[in-house]
């Protein structure tokens, strides 16, 4: 496999308001390698979704983004809770965020099955009490 | 019909305008984010009465033309600061989202 573009970033869990600094920035620096526009929003929505999740649930964690020839591959990685039933996770509509959360207009248990919807392949792995890991791919060609 | 058009068209008050010559392409009403961003399409434009810091973003991410805030609600200063950073358009209308929805909806 030929080598890749490697992107690393904290997520900090105790900023709500500046939540979603890694998808700004990664839609960036997508834009200036010139990927397709739709593209670039399926991977900046996904990422910030899940940046979201590990601030609500998960006081933070890392964001790994690997842009390759054919592919990009995300990579959401936190020592939160970690998710019980995670087929009911993906379930629209379903969540377990707090009234502040709703509040602000998050909450509406719509964030996993939005990073399925824009990405090609999406493997969540998670132990209760250990934490989560998230890995997506959005296929280039 | 640009954001620029709508906003002079319609009278609607510019908060935010650094990309005017936007393209508008229908529009979306909703206050959740996580719908907005799984369901409003490029360049639409985005009605709402949200007026947190997260709209900034969410409106970036999902390349809306613009956001257009209803029923008169109306955004702190810093969140308008980084729309206009951001490059992301904020318009007002008094209006409720339904009825400015009905207004503009021959033009996008």
């Amino acid at each position: 496999m030929s080598e890749s573009l490697n992107f690393h970033f904290d997520v900090d869990g105790e900023n709500f308001v500046s939540a979603g600094q890694a998808s700004v920035q990664v839609k960036k620096n997508l834009r200036r390698l010139g990927l397709p526009p739709e593209i670039i929003r399926q991977v900046s929505i996904a990422l910030y979704e899940g940046e979201i999740n590990m601030v609500i649930h998960a006081h933070g964690g890392t964001a790994d983004i690997n842009v390759f020839e054919d592919k990009i591959e995300i990579i959401l990685a936190d020592k939160g809770p970690g998710i019980a039933d995670i087929n009911l996770a993906m379930q629209e509509g379903y969540s377990t965020a707090t009234e502040n959360v709703r509040s602000l207009g998050f909450g509406a248990g719509m964030g996993l099955p939005n990073m399925k919807r824009y990405t090609d392949e999406m493997k969540i792995e998670s132990e209760v009490g250990v934490g989560t890991t998230i890995t997506m791919c959005v296929y280039l060609k | 019909m640009t954001v620029k058009k709508l906003a002079e068209k319609y009278s609607f008050e510019v908060l935010s305008m650094p990309e005017p010559e936007k393209e508008i392409n229908g529009g979306y009403i909703g206050d959740l984010l996580s719908w907005v961003m799984g369901r409003a399409e490029a360049s639409n434009i985005w009605l709402t009465i949200m007026t947190n810091m997260n709209i900034a973003a969410v409106a970036q991410l999902s390349d809306v033309s613009a956001v257009l805030i209803c029923e008169g609600a109306r955004p702190d200063s810093d969140v308008i600061s980084t729309a206009k950073e951001k490059g992301v358009n904020i318009l007002l209308s008094a209006d409720t989202a339904y009825n400015t929805a009905v207004r503009i909806s021959s033009d996008i």
